[in-house]
């Protein structure tokens, strides 16, 4: 059998054009394409870029089996009926140890198929740790350019301290369900700082209004002060502007109770994103978020790209030879770094 | 830079909801290092050509235990072709009569696993005939 036969192949330029057209096989195509960081991504990204920003992008984190996979695939019914159309992206651990990966978000999915409104597309990790893959952002791109209304970003099961999403969404919704931990579970720093709308799902549960008064006392404490917002890996204290200093005018982050399962609480829950876009472009916080969005992309675009010109220019030989030094203890780790460095 | 790995859809057409077989072949070739969708029982043709397309799969692995593998395979086949997936290649596994297999070859699926059949043949079968996402 033939393998790997490069005769269909597609031209980055017709890819382009097809995901501007609408043409699903294209877009998919330029998806794989972009998410295996062919030597044509870049350009092909590129060429997209000019038309995006269209796109309100919504990230859905929480732990495993809060229900984010049939959460999100309520909103996008729920954005349907609204009459916008909906991109989404659902990630999934790939495994470390063999680099296959296992993405079954599409079993709750099986309702949005066939609408062509609706573009789902499943993503592994590939090594990387913050909840998405390293090139989740660049899909997003890709959506956005193909002109879907929203795009809805599922992040891995995460637990306490992947924080990525909140540089890659406007909207971020963090899920809890009820049972999921006590009130000191709450206040501990990371996941929860980054949500701008809470949801307990899964609320026709007992213990629902337990979880919900733990989350509101932890909403109450952190409710004033300067904002931090997540910049370079470091936590920065970024100004509020004039206009927010004023409480009522700040955002408010709420609990919402849904049952995705059902669709109770959806279409509020809609309304809240919507109401915190709408926020989002009145109180001039948009253009922030934007900003720390970009100046993110353009510092891993950087760092990736140094990362490899450095590595490409360390002789593989000397390396090799350093490893085996270490090992034998006839130096360490750290001397040895310094001496591969002095190459550069 | 670029990193190409295969993508493989597994799904259950049909009515029979009996899953095993599909999560067994699922996370086995998961193990072989593959990016494998699983989308689930009581799948229509339509749904499967559907995912498919999105998530711009290699490889189709349908699971059918019910019988209807003469009406179900050839329609996924069929569907994929129409939407211009013409390299993804389409295996089935399950209970398939001997004298099935000619039928569903001439309409298209590649590869037939039967019970008993090594989950690491399968994967082996993949390796060595998918065509890596162009």
């Amino acid at each position: 059998m033939v393998v790997a036969t490069q005769q269909t192949r597609i031209s980055a330029g017709d890819l382009v054009q097809g995901v501007l057209d609408g043409q699903r096989l294209l877009l998919a195509r330029t998806i794989t394409r972009v998410e295996n960081q062919d030597d044509d991504a870049a350009a092909m990204l590129a060429a997209l870029y000019p038309h995006t920003g269209h796109a309100h992008i919504v990230g859905v984190t929480g732990a495993p089996g809060t229900g984010k996979s049939t959460l999100v695939t309520a909103l996008a019914r729920s954005y349907r009926h609204a009459g916008l159309t909906v991109g989404i992206v659902a990630i999934d651990p790939t495994s470390p140890f063999t680099g296959g990966a296992l993405l079954g978000d599409r079993v709750r999915m099986r309702s949005l198929v066939g609408d062509p409104g609706v573009f789902v597309r499943s993503m592994a990790t590939r090594g990387s740790l913050g909840g998405l893959s390293k090139t989740t952002g660049d899909v997003v791109t890709v959506l956005d350019a193909a002109g879907f209304d929203r795009v809805i970003v599922e992040t891995v099961g995460v637990g306490q301290a992947e924080v990525e999403i909140a540089s890659t969404a406007h909207t971020t919704l963090v899920v809890e369900a009820p049972g999921m931990g006590d009130e000191v579970q709450a206040i501990k720093a990371g996941i929860l700082e980054i949500a701008d709308v809470m949801v307990v799902n899964k609320a026709d549960r007992p213990g629902v209004d337990k979880t919900v008064r733990a989350l509101d006392m932890m909403l109450q404490i952190e409710g004033s002060g300067p904002r931090l917002i997540r910049h370079h890996g470091h936590l920065l204290r970024v100004e509020t502007p004039a206009a927010l200093a004023e409480d009522e005018n700040r955002w408010q982050v709420t609990v919402m109770k849904t049952v995705a399962a059902d669709g109770t609480g959806v279409s509020e829950l809609r309304e809240r994103i919507e109401a915190h876009r709408s926020w989002l472009q009145e109180s001039g916080e948009m253009a922030i978020r934007e900003q720390l969005r970009i100046a993110n992309t353009l510092e891993n675009i950087i760092r990736a790209e140094l990362n490899r010109r450095i590595l490409a220019s360390l002789p593989a030989a000397k390396m090799d030879g350093m490893v085996e030094a270490i090992r034998r203890r006839e130096t360490d780790p750290y001397t040895a770094a310094g001496e591969m460095l002095a190459h550069i | 830079m670029s990193e190409q790995k295969i993508r493989v859809l597994i799904a259950k057409p049909g009515l029979d909801g009996h899953d095993r077989g599909a999560k067994v072949v699922a996370r086995s070739l998961r193990d072989a290092g593959f990016e494998v969708i699983y989308t689930g029982i009581r799948q229509t043709p339509q749904m499967i050509a559907e995912a498919a397309l999105q998530e711009d799969v290699d490889v189709v692995g349908l699971s059918i235990l019910s019988g209807a593998h003469l009406t179900l395979c050839p329609r996924v086949v069929e569907l994929l072709r129409a939407q211009g997936q013409d390299n993804v290649l389409v295996l089935v596994g399950g209970i398939v009569p001997d004298e099935d297999v000619a039928k569903l070859k001439a309409a298209g699926v590649t590869g037939i696993f039967g019970p008993g059949t090594s989950t690491q043949e399968i994967a082996d079968y993949i390796r060595q005939n998918a065509r890596v996402a162009a």
